[in-house]
Parts: C-alpha cells; structure tokens; sequence
C-alpha cells in the first residue's frame, strides 16, 4: 500500500501551531508545574517524609506535568475540536483517524519532551540530585502514564459538551493534583482517601517515577500494575464510545 | 437515514451529473443536510445503496476522501487559526508524496481573502469564514464538491466570487452539489434541482424542465381588482400575491384572452401582464407549501 508522509506533516504542522497560539494550555502544562517545583523547591514547606524534599517533589511535579499534558490539554483541545467541527471536516478528508491520533500523539510528545526539557535541569539547579536515576525505567513510566491519562482524557472529551468537557478536564487535574500523591504524601490524606488516590492513575504514576529518578518508591510493584490497568482500560474505552461529533 | 425514532430521511432517489450544478433545495429540517452527509460518508444510510463517483462513501471513504471536496454549513476550523495556517494545512492534507497540488496562497486569493490571510478564522467576518471554508474544499483539487449553505450571510461581492468559481468548476467538469435554502442563489447557479422536503424527494430534474412544469401569468394593475366581481370563467383562478399584483398557475386556453377582454371592459390600466415559467421561489412554496 501506499503511503503518504505528507498529510500527517500537515496535520502535525497544524496541532503544533494551534498549541502555540494557545496560552492557556501552555500556562497549564509549563507554566504551572515550573512554578510549583520552584516555589515548593524553595520553601520546603511540604511534609514529604523525605530526607531531601525535592527527592520527593521532582517526581511528583514530573507526574504533574505528564498529566497535564496528556490529559488535560489534550483532553481540552479535543473536546473544542468537536466543538467547533474540526474533527468532522477532518473527517473527509485524506487524514484518516490513525494519522490524527499519531499526529496528536507526536504534539503531547513534543510537549513533554519541553516540559521534562524545562523541569529537570530547575530541579537540579535546586538541588535534586539525579546519580540513582534509572532513566529507562523513568521513559517508560512516562510513555505508560502519557497513555493512561490520554485515553482518560480523551475519554471526557468525546463523550461530554466543550464546555462541561473543560470544567470536568480541570475539575479532575486540581482533584488528581490534590489527591494523586504528587505534591502531598499518601500518608497526610485521611485513610480512606490515600486508598481510593493510591488507585488513582496520578498516585500510580508519581510512586514509579519515585522509585525510577530517586529510589523512593512506596510500593512500585502495585503502582506499576496499576499504571498498567488504567493504561490498558482507558485507550479501549475511548476507542469504544468517543463521539466525533 | 435515522436519528433514533426519527425518520430524517426516507427513501429517496436522485443522481448528480458532472459538469453541473446541482442544487439540494428544502426547507429546514427537510433533510438536506442528512443527505448530503450520507453521500461524504459522515453518516451511514441504514438502507439502500449510496454512490458517489461509483464508489461507496463509507467502504471506499480512503479513496473517496482524496477526490471530493467538502463545504460544511458552519465551522470546522479551530478559531485560533490563521486563514492561510489552514489552507495550508488542508493543501497539506491533498498533497501525496513531493508534489505540491495546490499552492495554499494562489487558493486565497482565488476567493478574495489575500489581505486575511494572517487573520485568525475568529476575526473573520461571516462571509470571509464561507470563503476560507471554501477555499479547503478547493484545497483537494476535486471531482465532486459538497457545499452546504456557500453563500450564507455572505456579502454581494462575496457571492458574485462565490458564483464564479463554483460555475468555473462545473465547467471543467466537476460535479458540484449544494444545499440551500436560498433559491435566488441557487437559480443563478444551478443547473439542476432536487427539493426535499419531510425526508423526500418531491421533485428532481433540470432547471428550467422544473421551473416549466408550472406556467404562471403575472398580471400587475394599477388598482386594486375585486375578485368577487369576477365572471364565471375567470373566477377562482386568480391569486392575489399582494395587492395591485396577482398571478394564475397553469391557464388553460383563452384564459388569457377573457382577462384581457375583462380588464378592458372595467377600463382597469395594466402596469404589465406577462406568461412564463414559474420562478424557483414559487415552483419550491407550490411543492412544499411555505417559505424555504
């Protein structure tokens, strides 16, 4: 079969475009997490349980950034997509729906590959010391995570208005920020909480990126299952009730 | 076609011929818009066979894709991009391997948006969003174009451009379709006609055999007539469209004549009295009974 390079460049030129010109996503997926590992990293007033704090909050932050990425940019833009009809008229077009994923997919990678580009040289320059990071392990908690929060994302965003699809993408990011075990400890929440948030796919994602950069994990066995599980559950979900209109 | 328990479309029948213009003509909620969603392939027919350039619009949708061009009714474009981001993007979209099909400025400036072209599709007025709209249906240099409502809320100038280019693609022989609800658009564009209305076809066929179905006398007068006054032969076919203005559909034979004949005889001065076909305005508010 023949195979074009060129729509998928078209559409990836496009997404790129379409996320620079967005300020508000930028705040959400550089801006945000920069300032938190900053002013957390200068302060130390969070009860980490860590001897070095920031061993505690790169990761954390690190996660942060990867969910917000995948999930709430992602998850935001695409629920406008279908909106405004963008994904409609795409639809009858060359395209095909494989490209515009891959096309999506290769956007998030490209903002991480910012984010984490931004992130982990400030958290070195406050302090964090990187010699027992396992980075292999840390690419591959990121590219899981990417994925489980992508298809949650995507899963908001195809089935809900623009509108409530917003409000509900940054209703979950405070709750998973809050919640997910990347700037507050499981063991500072209420017990039944830090059992439904070590569930949560941000408290998974934090944990494994703990026990890959710095060797602190909680429990990186259970939290990479289930990473796993909401990477796995989530793709299939979208793929079986996102709306593309 | 259905929505649910909705029948939006029912067993319709009709072909569009390349190098022509065919316009998809009913009022809203006729079915229109399922219709020609069904032939791109956005939705699927639950029966009956669909063919657009022979091939299936949802099985052959890759190759299908490649050779049609869409117009939406509205949007489609992300409101933060900029007009010539999008013609480039959707150039981008047509272009296979190397070669450059289409250069997205020549394509701007084919429908007058030059001077907008780094504007964002949110600062673009009503009628400049229809032409860059259009503009991504060009983008794939196509055999068959679907235009939904082109010339909606767009200015004279934009529609005269509009006109141009849409007769200049029928001439070199694509096939173009379109749906609206503007009948003045559509009679100086198209050459032929389908109206819809509930989910049917009502009628289908050249312009002017549809128009020539209906043979109307216009009889304007410079006062008022009273049609109760009327005699017997005459009563009854005259239809008051506003006052001092009035028509008669399908007159039989010396119909015409006795008119002439009465309206001398009351000594009531003729402003104009004419027989031609019916407009496409009074062929479409005869078939479907009201206002487009």
């Amino acid at each position: 079969m023949k195979t074009s390079v060129s729509p998928l460049r078209a559409q990836l030129r496009a997404e790129l475009q379409i996320l620079a010109r967005n300020g508000e996503q930028l705040l959400l997926t550089l801006i945000i997490p920069v300032m938190l590992l900053v002013f957390f990293g200068m302060t130390d007033v969070l009860p980490t349980g860590f001897d070095d704090h920031m061993d505690f909050l790169t990761p954390g932050v690190i996660a942060l950034a990867i969910m917000s990425s995948s999930m709430v940019s992602l998850g935001i833009a695409t629920g406008f997509e279908r909106s405004y009809k963008v994904l409609k008229r795409l639809g009858v077009t060359p395209l095909g729906r494989p490209r515009w994923l891959i096309a999506k997919v290769i956007t998030i990678l490209v903002v991480q590959f910012i984010q984490l580009g931004i992130l982990i040289p400030v958290a070195l320059l406050l302090d964090w010391q990187a010699d027992d990071a396992q980075w292999l392990a840390a690419i591959g908690a990121v590219v899981t995570g990417s994925i489980a929060f992508a298809g949650l994302g995507l899963f908001i965003a195809g089935r809900l208005r623009a509108e409530v699809n917003l409000a509900a993408q940054n209703g979950l990011y405070l709750l998973l920020l809050l919640l997910g075990g990347m700037v507050i400890p499981f063991d500072k929440l209420p017990n039944p909480v830090a059992a439904v948030a070590k569930c949560l796919p941000s408290g998974a994602l934090a944990d494994v990126l703990r026990e890959a950069l710095v060797n602190g994990g909680d429990r990186p066995a259970t939290s990479w299952l289930v990473l796993g599980i909401w990477a796995l559950v989530t793709p299939v979900l979208t793929a079986l009730t996102f709306r593309w209109e | 076609m259905r929505y649910g328990d909705l029948l939006a479309v029912d067993n319709i029948s009709f072909s569009a011929r390349a190098g022509q213009v065919t316009a998809v003509l009913g009022p809203n909620g006729a079915g229109k818009t399922s219709t020609i969603e069904v032939c791109e392939g956005i939705r699927k027919a639950s029966s009956g066979q669909v063919r657009v350039l022979g091939l299936d619009p949802v099985k052959d949708r890759r190759i299908l894709a490649k050779k049609m061009g869409v117009m939406l009714q509205d949007g489609g474009i992300y409101p933060s991009a900029r007009a010539i981001d999008v013609v480039r993007q959707y150039c981008g979209l047509y272009t296979s391997g190397r070669d450059k099909i289409v250069a997205p400025d020549e394509l701007l400036d084919l429908v007058g948006l030059s001077e907008r072209r780094l504007s964002p599709w949110r600062r673009l007025s009503g009628g400049e969003k229809q032409r860059l709209s259009l503009a991504m249906a060009l983008a794939a240099q196509p055999q068959i174009i679907f235009l939904d409502e082109p010339t909606s809320g767009v200015d004279v100038n934009g529609r005269t451009t509009i006109r141009q280019i849409i007769r200049r693609l029928a001439d070199q022989g694509a096939t173009i379709i379109l749906a609206t609800h503007e009948l003045d658009e559509a009679e100086k564009m198209c050459d032929r006609v389908v109206i819809f209305d509930k989910g049917k076809v009502l009628v289908e066929g050249g312009l002017d055999d549809v128009r020539r179905a209906r043979r109307v006398v216009r009889l304007r007068t410079v006062r008022p007539l009273d049609l109760t006054d009327m005699p017997d032969n005459l009563a009854g076919w005259l239809i008051e469209d506003a006052p001092c203005d009035y028509s008669i559909e399908d007159a039989p034979q010396g119909l015409i004549a006795a008119l002439a004949v009465w309206l001398s005889e009351r000594g009531i001065d003729v402003i104009e009295l004419r027989t031609g076909m019916a407009s496409l305005e009074d062929t479409f508010k005869k078939l479907t009974g009201g206002a487009p």
